[in-house]
C-alpha cells in the first residue's frame, strides 16, 4: 500500500478512463429501465372511465393510482399505464437516437440552419473569441509575471475587473456591436481575457529564479532574460493554463448565444426545449462535452509532443 | 586527463610564494552586505577584505548563515552590497557577466535545451554565429566526457552528469573566475568524490580562478589552495588558512596525517563558531542509557 499517488500502468489508465464514463451511463440506464428505482410517473395508455387522464400523457403515480382505486370502488373501468420517468430524463437509447437524427433531420423552417451548422457556428465563436482573449492575454499576462512594474500597473484593475460577471455587459455589447456574432464574442472575450493575464502572470513569476540568475551569468540582459529563459521556461505552463481557460470559453458560450439573436447550439436547445424534445437536448449537451474533451486530449498530445523535454527520462 | 606533473618534493612555502607573485584578479575592499532596513538590520558580509590571485583556487568555508552564498552571489554581480568594493582585475562589477561564470547547487541547467543547447546558450548570448557555438559547446561536452549524451536533455541525465553539463555551460564562455555555491551539495558521495576529482583536473589544465563555496571540510582541504573561513553574525573573515598540501591530490590524501592535521584546525574554527551560534546544541539532552528507543518500521 503506497500513500502516493503512483503511476497505472497504461492498461489500467485505460480501463479507469473508460469506468469514469461507464459507471454514469451505467447509473442512467438502471434509473432508465429498472422501474423499481424510480420512475415517478404513470403515462396513460388507456384512459379507461377515467376521461381526464388522456392516453400519452403522464401524470403522478400516487394520482393514477388513487383514479384507478376509485374506479375499481365504484365498479368502472381502471385506467391503464405504464411506469416511466418524467419527460426531462430521457432513457439512453433515446438520447442515442436522437444524436443521429438530430444531424440527418433537416430543419423544421426552411431558412433555420441544420443542427450541425448550428454547432459549427458555436464552434467558431469559442474559438475565435478565444483566440482574440489570448492575442493580448498570453503577451500580458507574461509581461507582468515578468516586470513588477507593469504588473503593479495592470494587476489591480485585472484584479476588479474579472470579478464583473461578464454575461452583465450583454445588453451594453449589443447596443455597441449589433445583434449578430461580434457581441457574443466580445462576452467570451469578456469572461475569459482577465483570467487569462492573471492565471499566466502567475504561471510565469513561477519560473523558477535559478534558471534566471543562471541566464544572467551566462550573457542574458533584462530582454534577452524575457525571450530566452522566462518565455521558454513557462511556456509548458502557459500552455496548460490555455487548456484549462479554453474549457471557459465554452461555458460562457451558451450565455453569449442567448445575447442578442440567439444563436447556434444554444438556439437549438431552446428550439428543442421548447417543444420538449428532451431527448434532442441532452444530445447537444453531449456533442458539447464531446467536442471539449476532443479538443482537450488533441491539445494535451500535442503539447506532450511540443514539450518532450518536460515529460521525463526517455 | 591525467596531469604530467611528476612527484617531486613539494615545496609549501615556494608553490605559494608563486601564487601571491600572480596577479590579483579578485579583490574585495572593506566589502560589506547588510540586509533589511533600521529596524531589522541584518549584517551578513562585514567589511570583508580578500585578494584572490590569477588561477587560485579558493574554497569559502564556514557555518550557515555567514554569508558565503551571499559573497559568492555578489561576486556573480547577482546580488549588490551596501558598501566597499569589489574589483574584478582592478575593474569594479556591474551586474552580472559570463566572465564571471557561475555553477549553483541546483544545477540550473534550462531543462528546454538538450547538453549540446544548453553549453551553446552563452556563445549564442555573446552573438557567436550557430556553427562557432556548436564547435565551441562540442569541445566543452568532450572536455567533460558527455559526447554520447550531448542530445539528452537534462532531466534525462543523473546528478553528477547535470553539474558536469553546468560546468561546461559556465566554463564555455571562458570566464575569468568560476563561482561554484556548493555545487556538489546535492550529490552522493562516490559521484561527489568523482565530481572532485574532475573538478581539479579541469583546474589544473585550464587558465582558470575557482571560488569554491561549501561547508564540507574535507571537500575544502581536498580542493582548495586557501581556505578563507567566514564566521557568522556578522560575516566576517576568521582566518585564511593556506593547504599545504602537494598536488595533484588524490582523495586517499583524506587519509593521510597531513590532512587530518589540517582538518582539526579547520574543524575547530568552524566548530568553535557553529556552537557559539546556537547554544542549544550545548544542551542536547543525554539520552539514559538503558532507555528503550522505539525502532518502529
Amino acid at each position: 500500500m503506497s500513500y502516493v499517488a503512483k503511476e497505472l500502468s497504461q492498461r489500467n489508465k485505460l480501463l479507469l478512463g473508460l469506468s469514469s464514463f461507464l459507471i454514469p451511463i451505467l447509473i442512467w440506464c438502471a434509473v432508465s429501465y429498472l422501474p423499481f428505482i424510480w420512475h415517478p410517473q404513470v403515462q396513460i395508455t388507456h384512459s379507461g372511465s377515467v376521461t381526464y387522464l388522456q392516453a400519452e400523457s403522464r401524470v403522478d403515480k400516487n394520482t393514477f393510482y388513487r383514479e384507478a382505486q376509485n374506479a375499481v370502488n365504484a365498479g368502472l373501468l381502471p385506467p391503464q399505464g405504464k411506469l416511466v420517468n418524467p419527460i426531462y430524463l430521457p432513457a439512453p437509447h433515446e438520447v442515442a437516437k436522437a444524436l443521429v437524427t438530430a444531424f440527418v433531420t433537416p430543419p423544421v423552417q426552411a431558412d433555420a440552419p441544420w443542427f450541425h451548422q448550428s454547432l459549427w457556428h458555436s464552434i467558431k465563436i469559442v474559438f475565435t473569441a478565444f483566440f482574440i482573449a489570448s492575442l493580448v492575454g498570453i503577451p500580458l499576462g507574461i509581461l507582468c509575471g515578468f516586470s513588477s512594474s507593469i504588473s503593479q500597473l495592470t494587476e489591480p484593475f485585472v484584479e476588479f475587473f474579472r470579478y464583473l460577471p461578464a454575461p452583465a455587459f450583454g445588453a451594453l455589447a449589443v447596443a455597441i456591436l449589433g445583434i449578430n456574432d461580434a457581441p457574443k464574442i466580445a462576452i467570451i472575450v469578456i469572461g475569459t481575457l482577465f483570467q487569462q493575464i492573471l492565471i499566466i502572470a502567475n504561471t510565469t513569476r513561477m519560473v523558477d529564479r535559478g534558471l534566471i540568475e543562471a541566464g544572467y551569468t551566462l550573457g542574458t540582459h533584462k530582454l534577452k532574460s524575457l525571450f530566452h529563459v522566462v518565455i521558454p521556461a513557462a511556456l509548458p505552463d502557459i500552455y496548460r493554463d490555455l487548456r484549462v481557460l479554453l474549457g471557459w470559453a465554452w461555458t460562457y458560450l451558451i450565455v453569449s448565444e442567448l445575447i442578442g439573436t440567439t444563436s447556434g447550439i444554444t438556439w437549438f436547445i431552446t428550439q428543442q426545449a421548447r417543444y420538449q424534445n428532451f431527448d434532442n437536448v441532452y444530445a447537444a449537451i453531449l456533442i458539447i462535452g464531446v467536442i471539449g474533451l476532443l479538443c482537450d486530449v488533441i491539445l494535451m498530445k500535442l503539447g506532450q509532443r511540443m514539450f518532450k523535454w518536460k515529460a521525463g527520462a526517455k | 586527463m591525467t596531469t604530467e606533473l611528476k612527484p617531486e618534493a613539494f615545496d609549501a612555502q615556494q608553490y605559494f610564494e608563486r601564487i601571491y607573485a600572480r596577479p590579483v584578479i579578485l579583490e574585495a575592499k572593506k566589502l560589506s552586505q547588510v540586509f533589511g532596513t533600521d529596524k531589522a538590520k541584518r549584517t551578513v558580509l562585514n567589511q570583508l577584505d580578500l585578494k584572490i590571485h590569477k588561477r587560485e583556487f579558493i574554497c569559502v568555508i564556514g557555518p550557515s548563515g555567514c554569508g558565503k552564498s551571499t559573497f559568492s552571489r555578489v561576486v556573480a554581480g547577482l546580488d549588490g552590497y551596501s558598501s566597499g568594493e569589489i574589483l574584478v582585475d582592478g575593474q569594479p562589477i556591474h551586474g552580472p557577466s559570463p566572465e564571471r561564470g557561475m555553477v549553483f547547487q541546483g544545477y540550473t541547467l534550462f531543462p528546454w535545451k538538450t547538453v549540446k543547447e544548453n553549453v551553446m546558450f552563452g556563445p549564442k548570448m555573446k552573438g557567436q554565429s550557430h556553427a562557432s557555438a556548436e564547435a565551441h559547446a562540442r569541445e566543452w561536452i568532450n572536455i567533460i566526457g558527455l559526447e554520447k549524451y550531448e542530445n539528452h536533455y537534462p532531466n534525462e541525465l543523473s546528478g553528477g552528469m547535470k553539474q558536469r553539463v553546468a560546468i561546461a555551460r559556465a566554463l564555455v564562455n571562458e570566464p575569468k573566475i568560476l563561482l561554484m555555491d556548493e555545487p556538489f551539495g546535492a550529490l552522493d558521495p562516490h559521484t561527489r568524490q568523482k565530481m572532485q576529482c574532475h573538478l581539479m583536473d579541469l583546474w589544473q589544465n585550464i587558465d582558470i580562478t575557482i571560488i569554491f563555496v561549501t561547508h564540507d571540510m574535507d571537500e575544502a582541504i581536498l580542493l582548495a589552495d586557501r581556505i578563507v573561513a567566514l564566521k557568522a553574525n556578522p560575516g566576517e573573515i576568521k582566518e585564511i588558512i593556506e593547504v599545504d598540501l602537494s598536488r595533484p591530490r588524490s582523495p586517499e590524501l583524506l587519509l593521510t596525517p597531513e590532512f587530518k592535521r589540517l582538518r582539526e584546525r579547520v574543524d575547530f574554527l568552524v566548530h568553535a563558531q557553529e556552537d557559539e551560534l546556537d547554544p542549544a546544541l550545548e544542551d542536547l539532552p543525554v539520552i539514559p542509557r538503558m532507555t528503550k528507543v522505539s525502532t518502529t518500521k
